[in-house]
């Protein structure tokens, strides 16, 4: 019942609070913005002076990925930047929502399921997803039930309705597919849009502005970081992680991409557009890198088993959604906590 | 029957087929590949395995828009014949419907479906008869081999459609939308004096390759 009372009054008061922060635009966040449209256009530049180097002096096929890159970084910096100029977090978390989706779509595309199972997918697609968004749209009075609402009661839910259907072969497999995939694709990346909701904030000058900078500032870093990873460990690499898994991935490239990191981190905590100075903006930065990496390592063991190149392979022949926010699935749950924990007074400490 | 046969005649501007076709792409979010093949007007008949109701749609959005024009999806007329929706859905699916049930010598649903492609239009067939479980395919029936033995310059387009059966599964009623593929792999013919049997294993032989290409 007072579930009940506390969403209702969350949807009554959400065209208030919309109007008291009529953009998400800030001035803050607009500076981090332009901080990446202007990278965004040098990065265009060297690509296209590259392309037109002869092709002896670099490797023409690593300038074209170089180039399909910034691209789809353009892209992702415009529709994040389209969706913050409407006045309302709710479109952010639909865009999170759709990217949540299609994902999952991906995910369990390449997961053997069995025809026992149906119902219960029909029930993640279409039930537990769209819930745990609805949750998050309701900001940080539903904060408990978001935060569980998948781990306790979805898990045991689908043990259960496959149980129900009747076929009990490799019945925990089968489970943990599915969990594993509603977990990482719906339920971790959703602490990225319930950044946009955080209040309470200890530090009251950061009250004023739009949570729209931090959860710009969470994207940046960990897209950054992941080509940091990548960039050291061509320049430094020698010992590789896991050759089986990741055979460009190497211990040098993560410490080294992990410290870049950090410096670019405390830079960016200038603009002003997160509540951290320039050493939690480090540290943060660290976390994010660290978890990223952890992701990406995570995500392509499952994609070797499975025997395939990207999750998109079988979609397009190009990268999948997956490929591009499996960093982020892993670093936002980990993002979020620590800055709810240390950043604003909601965790009653 | 006639009168309805008459009225999409008429019917110029079909909006139901392209909406019905994106639908179909959208639900089933299916990626296409043509191996050794290339989208083509020429006259085809398209045989493909059959896991869902809705795979004959898929294939038929699958196909470039002027090739689409040309072709029709053939499907029982027991089914598609009932109710006025379903023979709408049917008319906008440029769907043959064929009669499965009263079946005579000189109006088998071989006979009938060559006098609706006339010399014009490309069929898509399921040459397994009914749906099979997902994990393999049925053996095909005879009507393919009538049809190559009756029209010789028909192209046979083996076509696979993957995952539909996760999608759609047989006795389910609610799709889940997980992703699928089409795959239109290389044209086969009915070669001099080969038995029936020996074409029709070749025929299914040539679907299930398409499997893991």
């Amino acid at each position: 019942m007072d579930l009940l009372h506390a969403s209702f009054s969350t949807i009554l008061t959400a065209p208030l609070l919309a109007q008291q922060t009529a953009f998400l635009l800030d001035g803050a966040t607009g500076i981090l913005l332009g901080v990446v449209i202007s990278c965004l256009l040098i990065a265009t530049g060297a690509g296209q002076i590259l392309r037109r180097q002869p092709d002896s002096s670099v490797n023409p096929a690593i300038v074209q990925a170089f180039i399909r890159r910034v691209r789809a970084w353009w892209l992702m910096t415009a529709i994040l930047a389209v969706t913050f100029t409407i006045p309302s977090p709710v479109a952010t978390v639909i865009l999170f929502f759709l990217i949540s989706f299609w994902a999952l779509r991906e995910f369990i595309t390449l997961t053997p399921t069995r025809l026992g199972d149906h119902r219960t997918l029909f029930w993640v697609f279409f039930i537990l997803t769209p819930a745990q968004y609805v949750l998050v749209a309701m900001g940080q009075s539903q904060y408990e039930l978001f935060s569980i609402l998948i781990p306790v009661y979805g898990f045991l839910f689908i043990a259960a309705r496959i149980a129900v259907a009747g076929d009990y072969k490799r019945f925990l497999e089968r489970i943990a597919k599915i969990q594993a995939g509603l977990y990482i694709c719906v339920y971790s990346l959703s602490y990225a849009p319930a950044l946009l909701y955080l209040t309470d904030w200890t530090d009251p000058e950061y009250s004023t502005k739009s949570t729209a900078g931090l959860l710009f500032y969470f994207l940046l870093v960990a897209q950054l970081s992941d080509l940091l990873h990548f960039v050291c460990s061509r320049l430094l690499g020698k010992n590789v992680i896991a050759p089986n898994i990741n055979a460009s991935r190497t211990w040098e490239g993560f410490f080294a991409g992990t410290g870049v990191t950090a410096v670019v981190g405390a830079m960016l905590s200038l603009t002003g557009a997160t509540p951290f100075n320039p050493w939690q903006s480090a540290v943060m930065s660290i976390v994010i890198a660290v978890m990223g990496a952890a992701g990406s390592m995570a995500m392509s063991a499952i994609k070797r088993d499975r025997g395939v190149q990207d999750y998109g392979t079988l979609v397009e022949g190009h990268a999948g959604v997956l490929d591009r926010i499996d960093a982020i699935c892993f670093a936002a749950p980990v993002f979020f906590h620590l800055t709810r924990y240390y950043f604003t007074t909601a965790s009653g400490g | 029957m006639s009168c309805w046969g008459k009225v999409s005649e008429q019917v110029k501007f079909n909006f139901t087929g392209p909406f019905l076709a994106g639908l179909a792409k959208v639900v089933a979010g299916s990626s296409v590949r043509w191996v050794d093949c290339h989208p083509d007007t020429c006259q085809r008949i398209y045989f493909a395995n059959h896991t869902s109701h809705i795979d004959a749609v898929i294939i038929w959005a699958s196909l470039p828009k002027h090739c689409r024009e040309l072709t029709k999806p053939v499907a029982a007329k027991d089914y598609w014949d009932r109710g006025w929706f379903r023979r709408y859905l049917a008319r906008s699916l440029n769907a043959m419907l064929i009669d499965r049930e009263n079946i005579k010598v000189h109006r088998s649903p071989v006979e009938s479906m060559l006098k609706e492609i006339g010399d014009k239009y490309s069929a898509i067939i399921f040459p397994e008869g009914s749906r099979n479980d997902g994990t393999n395919l049925r053996d095909f029936k005879s009507g393919l081999f009538y049809l190559a033995k009756k029209r010789p310059d028909l192209e046979l387009v083996p076509v696979y459609v993957d995952n539909m059966t996760r999608i759609l599964p047989k006795g389910e009623y609610l799709p889940v939308p997980l992703l699928s593929r089409v795959i239109f792999g290389p044209p086969i013919w009915l070669e001099n004096g080969e038995p029936k049997t020996d074409f029709l294993v070749r025929a299914r032989e040539a679907v299930s390759r398409l499997r893991d290409v």
